[in-house]
């Protein structure tokens, strides 16, 4: 008993604590100066009027070559448009930190729209400030707004990104020797299996015998996961990876030092690996932001619930890298313009998952639009992974 | 040997009554010149930090007072903040008056966090009424968290294992447990693409405090703060924790039950995070998932370390580094600077405190070598030298 607990006393907290009991006179030291500290409070920044000032949240770095930087490259095209304001704020968590934030931009800068971008700041937190303050509009990314029971000054959007990883599949199957695609991915929710099941039926529709291999790294920002994950991928013979974490950062450069090639999620990282970035998935809310300020700004209604994909201009397909063949080029651009022409249906029976059950029957098409596809759980035939 | 010095002291203060207010006007005085000079050498090292960086380092100053302090709505705002950092730096506080450094704040919150949301939802699914639920829910979050950073104390005690390393890894196991339960055996059908447990119902969270825009959890912040200062310098249990602290050699050969009552204070530490947890769960989220892992566990080591492990220096400390984050949005916003900034003055206000703390000792013995000139009947009033 004498041993695990025989160690060096911390003298030193001991003896000093004696003399702090008397800082609790610190708070009313404090407050002693709100009066004086009320006074000075200035009112919003002052600017030219009929300027809009227009709110910014992420939830990671704005640099991260991933999910924050495509929404902070819509809010820099936002900022040059006349009578916009842009004010923009960082790494704030899904506690009350971003009810916070977004109050603070209310009270503090003024904001009169507010584009908190991460998924999970809907449920309590949009919900929760924007019943306080009717007179601000809050546009969600995610698309979970619910007329009749959600707040009328919430509007939450999103895009069939899927649609460009259905692209790059293809891309993807005719550029990989060894018809072996790695995913990696961060939970196994219904929007990350939708995205690796249609880059896998992208990817088979133009060769039947290519596999897609998925590891689940547990969470949206493991950088270390995710470079053992591109590791071992490659590894076993993988030599095209993609991914859909927050950041594909650490995946692509690792996927380049290590020669094999990538297709990118989120944002274009083609500056991250210039000899094998394919092709990849981009958001484009440049174009989401901009309808949405146009309307607000007209003092127009603007639609609650908003979705599109290629063919309204949510998301894009990355320019071909120099690895890209002519002959993939061209059956990609056919899919592209079939998604343009809205003729295109990924998902449509018979389709099987990969254990051999039918998920969708003969005759049977799920339409984007489809509610169904919202709770997919499966992963179609020729991934190799689980969902749990 | 120490109720004889305190009655002595007591005695004391009761017949020179004037006199001693004077005395403990002087004596707070003295205790805050340490850690407000500290909070201001690390200002101002911030504020060269800025100006090397090209910012005006008043304008900060200013912008930083409006955030945090500045407006009614800030001054809320850090108090929001400033919550659940009371409940977590206690787990680090009451053990570390035994000498204890533990770090399983963070371990006990999440794990309270998820038993609590558990617990609430079980009860409300079996027609319990709002009081009920609430009672569940903080009960049972109290009870996980001080169990599992326990188990870091039983290990101590009992086995020898290094405390630090033991609730450091815990946190980790605490995070992995709660993603797989969320994800999987408990989670909510309906939570998609945000995995959660069931709601523990929006009757049954926990208000704000009438008048503020805070939750009740700050009442049980301030609570349990100056419950922790009553028991560690009022009762038997803190004076053995103290000697434990001071001399665990003599501790034993006095006879106290060591073992015993460091697994009891490290429950203690722990219940105080897992209140946070449950707190967090029953007046923010409303269900247990991902978003519990806040970091606060960790930004409580800090505050304890900062309020040198006294209960009630918690409070200041926590409402300093609570309006630090509510500053911190501003800066990002009105600067266009990175997130980091503000972590950057929680280190250096960290450090410089740490530093002045060594510092004014040595000041203080070169004094006394010169010849003291205090009074030598002061010298009881150093009284709790026990736990030098």
């Amino acid at each position: 008993m004498n041993q695990p607990i025989a160690r060096p006393p911390f003298r030193r907290f001991g003896r000093l604590s004696r003399s702090f009991p008397r800082l609790w006179l610190l708070p009313a030291l404090l407050a002693g100066t709100l009066p004086a500290a009320a006074h000075a409070a200035d009112a919003p920044a002052a600017k030219p009027a009929g300027t809009m000032t227009v709110g910014f949240i992420y939830v990671g770095p704005k640099t991260d070559f991933g999910y924050n930087q495509a929404h902070a490259q819509g809010a820099a095209s936002i900022a040059k448009l006349p009578g916009v304001k842009i004010r923009e704020e960082e790494m704030v968590p899904e506690t009350v930190a971003v009810q916070k934030t977004m109050e603070s931009m209310i009270n503090l800068d003024g904001a009169k729209l507010i584009f908190p971008t991460s998924f999970g700041y809907f449920d309590p937190h949009i919900l929760k400030v924007a019943e306080k303050h009717k007179d601000v509009t809050f546009l969600h990314c995610g698309g979970l707004y619910t007329e009749g029971k959600h707040p009328s000054n919430v509007g939450s959007y999103f895009g069939y990104i899927d649609e460009a990883e259905y692209v790059s599949g293809i891309v993807a199957a005719l550029t990989s020797k060894s018809g072996k695609l790695g995913f990696i991915a961060a939970k196994a929710i219904p929007q990350v299996l939708r995205n690796i099941n249609s880059f896998t039926l992208g990817a088979r529709s133009v060769n039947p015998k290519v596999t897609t291999t998925v590891i689940f790294t547990g969470d949206w920002a493991m950088p270390v996961k995710e470079a053992e994950a591109a590791n071992s991928l490659i590894d076993q013979g993988v030599d095209v990876l993609t991914a859909h974490v927050d950041s594909p950062k650490v995946i692509v450069e690792l996927a380049e030092r290590r020669g094999a090639m990538v297709t990118g999620y989120h944002a274009n990282q083609s500056a991250l690996a210039p000899k094998g970035y394919l092709t990849g998935a981009e958001w484009n809310w440049g174009k989401v932001y901009g309808d949405y300020i146009k309307l607000i700004q007209g003092g127009k209604p603007y639609p609650h619930l908003l979705r599109g994909g290629l063919k309204e201009g949510f998301v894009k397909v990355s320019d071909y890298g120099p690895a890209v063949s002519a002959d993939a080029k061209k059956k990609a651009d056919a899919a592209k313009a079939k998604f343009m022409a809205g003729t295109m249906v990924i998902y449509k029976g018979p389709l099987k998952d990969n254990t051999g059950k039918e998920v969708i029957a003969k005759g049977v098409e799920q339409k984007q639009t489809d509610i169904k596809l919202e709770s997919m759980d499966y992963l179609v035939e020729g991934v190799i992974g689980k969902t749990h | 040997m120490a109720a004889g010095t305190h009655t002595h002291l007591t005695s004391v203060e009761t017949d020179a009554a004037p006199a001693a207010l004077v005395e403990t006007l002087r004596r707070t005085l003295a205790a805050l010149r340490v850690p407000l000079g500290a909070l201001v050498a690390a200002l101002l090292v911030f504020g060269v930090f800025m100006a090397v960086i090209g910012r005006n380092p008043l304008e900060i100053y200013q912008q930083m007072f409006r955030g945090s302090f500045g407006t009614w709505f800030s001054f809320q705002n850090t108090l929001l903040r400033a919550a659940p950092l009371m409940l977590t730096a206690l787990a680090t506080a009451l053990p570390g008056r035994l000498g204890l450094v533990v770090l399983g704040g963070e371990g006990g919150m999440v794990l309270g966090g998820l038993t609590a949301a558990v617990a609430g939802a079980a009860m409300k699914n079996h027609g319990h009424g709002p009081m009920a639920v609430a009672a569940a829910t903080l009960l049972t979050g109290a009870v996980v968290g001080g169990v599992w950073v326990a188990i870091g104390g039983a290990l101590r005690a009992y086995r020898g294992v290094n405390e630090t390393i033991a609730t450091l890894l815990l946190n980790y196991i605490a995070i992995a447990l709660l993603n797989h339960f969320v994800e999987g055996p408990l989670r909510d059908p309906a939570s998609l693409n945000k995995p959660s447990t069931l709601p523990i119902g929006d009757e049954n969270m926990i208000t704000s405090i009438p008048g503020l825009d805070v939750h009740w959890g700050l009442a049980w912040g301030l609570g349990a703060c100056l419950l922790g200062w009553f028991l560690m310098q009022r009762t038997l249990f803190g004076f053995s924790a103290r000697m434990i602290g001071g001399n665990v050699r003599a501790a034993l050969l006095n006879g106290l039950p060591v073992a015993r009552l460091i697994v009891l204070a490290t429950f203690l530490g722990g219940l105080c995070a897992g209140l946070a947890g449950a707190v967090e769960v029953a007046a923010i989220h409303g269900t247990a998932n991902a978003s519990l892992v806040t970091g606060y566990g960790y930004t409580g080591v800090l505050v304890a370390f900062i309020a040198r492990q006294n209960p009630l220096a918690v409070i200041p400390v926590s409402i300093v580094i609570g309006g630090i984050g509510a500053s911190g949005g501003l800066l990002q916003r009105g600067f266009d600077l990175p997130d980091a900034t503000v972590n950057v003055l929680q280190g250096i206000l960290f450090i410089a405190i740490l530093l002045s703390e060594t510092l004014h000792g040595r000041a203080k013995v070169r004094a006394k070598a010169k010849g003291p000139k205090a009074n030598v009947k002061m010298a009881p009033t150093t009284g709790g030298e026990v736990a030098a």
